[in-house]
């Protein structure tokens, strides 16, 4: 791993968040983000997306609740989750989440469960997918920090040099 | 409130139910020098101000530390369980001691009538979610006019208004970055490319006695 280098795993970095931003699955907000970390907060960006993790699964686990029960469907319950949904995910640019949620809406203001449960899955899948790949790109983002210590292994060296 | 050097550093207020929303205005704050407090929510915001519930009488008026808490600007999401931010507007505006406090609304949403409102309110500006840097670079003027400020009187908040006005003026040119940005939401409203409305609109809402 620490075999790696700098550039290799800056390319890396670069072509997975190239590929994200091709299908959409992260937006403009996302790059926003990164360039609002520094080095007084060098984990902003990963600090801000645990916390949408975390919120969202919480979430979903919700929506999915409240569509379990067949008698009766909290629609306007789940328009309040997915509003949320949808703000934190545009807030972390999170673009394909978000136009989910959007279908999704539309579908509980009509109290269309079949339309719902379709739009619930595909949430779920969206998020999944969203979710490894920030994973990986946090990885990806640690071994470069790791191979940049040990590159400049003394203290006073600056770890941004004209390389990494 | 003696106000010392300008070298004070500012304080904003930023009020959002939402955890990941705080935690980015927080940082578009910081990142913009400026000193930050976060709530949860409007009765909090309020709390923290110093006002009580049931009671705008001045003498009540007891700061949550028993110091004075100074806030140069509130910024505030609009959508919010129990008090919005339309209510807090309001209630900041209807009060004596916090009216003369610079608000800013922000909101996911792109509705006409909702900024308008806002605004009449006494709004300074109202941004559209997800709030960038470019938008917080905004509030400087605001918070620069109740800072300068020294009297209560109407007639100098009219000369400081002026003085803000041309202030801005010319720090919008200096500042102002296109827009040119597809992912921005469309103005088809008709609407100022910048997302808010010309600030001839604030003259209303001051003078409100």
């Amino acid at each position: 791993m620490l075999g790696l280098s700098l550039d290799q795993l800056r390319a890396d970095m670069n072509r997975l968040l190239a590929i994200l931003f091709h299908q959409g699955v992260l937006d403009e907000q996302f790059l926003q983000l990164q360039q609002l970390q520094d080095e007084s907060s060098p984990n902003f960006v990963s600090e801000v997306v645990n916390i949408y993790f975390h919120e969202s699964e919480k979430l979903l686990r919700n929506l999915r609740a409240l569509l379990v029960d067949r008698e009766l469907s909290d629609y306007k319950k789940m328009g309040i989750h997915l509003n949320q949904l949808m703000g934190s995910s545009s807030s972390i640019g999170a673009q394909r989440v978000r136009n989910v949620c959007i279908a999704f809406r539309a579908a509980s203001d009509h109290n269309n469960r079949p339309g719902c449960l379709r739009a619930l899955e595909l949430l779920e899948y969206e998020y999944c997918y969203l979710k490894n790949k920030l994973h990986e790109l946090f990885q990806i983002e640690q071994q470069r920090m790791l191979a940049a210590a040990v590159r400049y292994p003394a203290p006073q060296q600056h770890l941004n040099n004209p390389q990494g | 409130m003696g106000l010392a050097a300008a070298e004070a550093q500012f304080h904003v207020l930023a009020v959002d139910d939402s955890s990941i929303d705080r935690k980015l205005i927080e940082m578009l704050l910081k990142k913009t020098s400026y000193h930050v407090t976060t709530v949860d929510s409007g009765s909090k915001a309020l709390e923290f101000l110093g006002w009580n519930e049931g009671n705008s009488d001045e003498a009540f008026f007891s700061p949550k530390n028993n110091q004075e808490v100074e806030v140069n600007l509130i910024i505030t999401d609009y959508c919010m369980p129990g008090m919005t931010g339309y209510d807090l507007l309001k209630k900041i505006k209807e009060s004596a001691v916090l009216r003369d406090i610079p608000v800013v609304i922000m909101s996911s949403e792109n509705v006409p009538s909702r900024i308008n409102r806002c605004l009449e309110e006494g709004a300074e500006e109202f941004f559209l979610k997800p709030v960038r840097l470019a938008d917080v670079n905004k509030l400087k003027p605001h918070i620069m006019k109740t800072k300068g400020k020294e009297t209560q009187n109407h007639e100098n908040q009219d000369n400081d208004k002026e003085i803000a006005e041309t202030e801005i003026q010319s720090q919008s040119q200096q500042q102002q970055t296109p827009q040119s940005n597809p992912k921005r939401k469309s103005m088809d409203e008709g609407l100022s490319p910048d997302r808010t409305r010309p600030r001839y609109n604030n003259g209303l809402t001051v003078m409100s006695n």
